[in-house]
């Protein structure tokens, strides 16, 4: 027995020796990013290759925020991503609460509807979207990037899955105390609602933050880029700024994680019991 | 980013707070409106826009002209489209015969082998969940670097352990092969949460029982462990699969789909086709194409979703 529990001990270290060693492989290209950034150009391009940058070079720094329209493309992504995601959260929650506390005609065909595009590839509707951009004038303006994709199947989804748990009582009684649909709604069902406002919240901004191909179809103007569509043209025939690209990389990467560590929980457990319970 | 919602159970009948009785009740259909106003307009009206489109040829420039399945019948003789369905389908049946069983190996160790600290945990859930979050641009920058052919980490770190390096994004026998490593990076972790959230959803008392009745640790996973959790392997394949069809920024931005084509997708192909080609009609009917595949497989994850509740 005491052999038996040897062996445990041992495959447990071996073990947890293999899956430091994966960590290490998932953090790596974080960490090479982050120390390019602080290096010299013809030190990111030797052998042999150091993960620790010999000095604190800011000069990519510099470059990235004096010669580069960065801070713009940053700027542009921070007001395209809180917008569309203000506007996304507040009518998933709106619809997600029709399809959760009322009762009224198409609602099973409506929502049907709405679980038929949840898999829907953008690949498929970009050619006549783009197209209406143009009739409308929008291509080159926030717009574009803020309002086609504010409604978002996955959002009703969550929304509806989170209010049905809502007690009517809870309702009810403000509708006793004579308040209207609309005032129920922002003073009961928003406040109730901030869990999943904030799963939602979370998942809409990282989507648009992270967006490529559709600013990639409709924006051209270089002061509008967001900042996922601004990077790569760092790196063009006449530029090879990789410091630069690293650390505009990394800059734009910093919002995210921030957002997804103040909530980090919520949202793993509201994406992961999603594909448990199906 | 989907949970898999697609196989939940449909809309159960309803048993709430109506309108009040005789009152016409017209709230539900405002809160409603701005939702389907949105998805309407930018959703479901170019969704049957491009389904006409796809039976037209055009090039955006006025006169289009109806030209029947002529668009489809063009995707089976269409050289790089087939080559870019290959690799897309090779790229899906790594993920779903590497990525995944990798996934599973490094829930079910963490599951066994790691002291389940609190601290541990969040560890690990950060560490995974980060590739998951991070734009495909700054994954596509990170790894240009790293798979440089002579200052790239990769090489360097081959031929240290001296085995055989590859100039990686110009080698059309390896190219995909790097394009299939940065999607293992990034979905492993994600899809490792998943399986671990179905082991954390098996009951104890099950694995101790098939222990007390003297199965080996083996044969209780191959027995016990891995049915229970065939929902959850189910919606991780189904999930990558889909994703792998759709595939876009990394092999744009590492490789522009090159070199000859040897990293073609899909997507990018319709990219090149309707916003560089203007041959839209055609785009039309590759995204059609997708949408189909991608329907096909959500239809297959519902099935065999319903045949598990069974």
């Amino acid at each position: 027995m005491a052999g038996n529990k040897l062996q445990i001990r041992v495959a447990q270290v071996l073990v947890n020796v293999v899956l430091l060693f994966a960590v290490f492989l998932l953090v790596m290209p974080y960490l090479y990013m982050i120390s390019a950034s602080f290096k010299e150009g013809s030190e990111i391009f030797s052998i042999p290759i150091k993960l620790l940058p010999e000095g604190l070079y800011l000069e990519n720094y510099a470059l990235l925020f004096g010669e580069t329209n960065f801070p713009r493309w940053f700027l542009n992504s921070v007001f395209v991503s809180v917008s569309r995601m203000v506007i996304a959260v507040l009518v998933s929650v709106m619809a997600g609460y029709a399809f959760a506390k009322f009762d009224f005609r198409f609602k099973n065909l409506l929502f049907v509807l709405v679980l038929a595009t949840l898999t829907l590839p953008i690949y498929v509707l970009i050619v006549p979207l783009y197209d209406m951009m143009v009739t409308l004038g929008w291509t080159d303006r926030y717009v574009a990037l803020i309002l086609p994709f504010a409604a978002q199947a996955i959002g009703v989804f969550l929304a509806r899955q989170y209010l049905i748990s809502i007690p009517d009582e809870i309702l009810d009684a403000a509708r006793v105390d004579g308040a209207s649909e609309w005032v129920v709604f922002w003073r009961v069902v928003l406040p109730i609602s901030t869990p999943v406002m904030a799963v939602l919240g979370i998942l809409f901004f990282t989507t648009a933050w992270n967006d490529f191909i559709w600013p990639l179809v409709v924006m051209t103007e270089d002061n509008k880029f967001p900042v996922a569509l601004g990077l790569p043209t760092l790196l063009g025939p006449y530029s090879q700024e990789y410091g630069a690209v690293m650390a505009g990389s990394f800059l734009s990467t910093l919002p995210i994680i921030i957002v997804f560590l103040i909530a980090q929980r919520r949202f793993i457990e509201a994406l992961t019991t999603g594909a448990v319970k199906g | 980013m989907d949970t898999g919602s697609a196989n939940a159970p449909p809309p159960k009948p309803p048993k709430t707070s109506r309108g009040r009785p005789g009152g016409s009740n017209l709230a539900p259909y405002l809160f409603l409106l701005p939702f389907f106003l949105i998805y309407a307009v930018f959703l479901i009206y170019p969704v049957l826009a491009a389904f006409r489109l796809s039976f037209y040829e055009s090039s955006g420039f006025g006169g289009d002209t109806f030209t029947g399945l002529d668009n489809y019948a063009r995707l089976v003789q269409d050289s790089r489209y087939l080559e870019a369905l290959k690799n897309t389908t090779l790229y899906a049946l790594a993920s779903v015969f590497i990525l995944s069983p990798l996934a599973l190996l490094v829930a079910v160790a963490i599951r066994s082998f790691v002291v389940p600290t609190a601290a541990f945990k969040s560890f690990y859930r950060i560490i995974f969940f980060l590739p998951f979050i991070t734009s495909f641009v700054v994954i596509a920058l990170m790894f240009n670097l790293i798979f440089n052919n002579e200052f790239g980490l990769l090489n360097n770190a081959l031929s240290a352990l001296g085995l055989q390096t590859f100039n990686w994004l110009n080698d059309e026998r390896v190219a995909l092969l790097a394009i299939i490593l940065v999607a293992i990076w990034t979905y492993l972790g994600i899809n490792a949460l998943y399986f671990l959230a179905g082991l954390q959803n098996i009951p104890e008392e099950v694995l101790e029982a098939a222990a007390v009745d003297g199965a080996s640790r083996l044969q209780t996973f191959w027995r016990v462990t891995l049915p229970l959790l065939r929902p959850v392997i189910l919606f991780v394949v189904v999930q990558a699969t889909i994703f792998s069809y759709q595939i876009f920024e990394i092999p744009f931005l590492l490789t522009a789909g090159g070199p000859s084509d040897s990293t073609l997708t899909l997507a990018i192909y319709l990219y090149e086709v309707g916003f560089r080609e203007f041959d839209r009609g055609y785009a039309a009917a590759i995204g059609y194409s997708m949408a189909i595949i991608a329907v096909i497989l959500a239809a297959i994850q519902l099935l065999a979703a319903r045949r598990l509740d069974r």
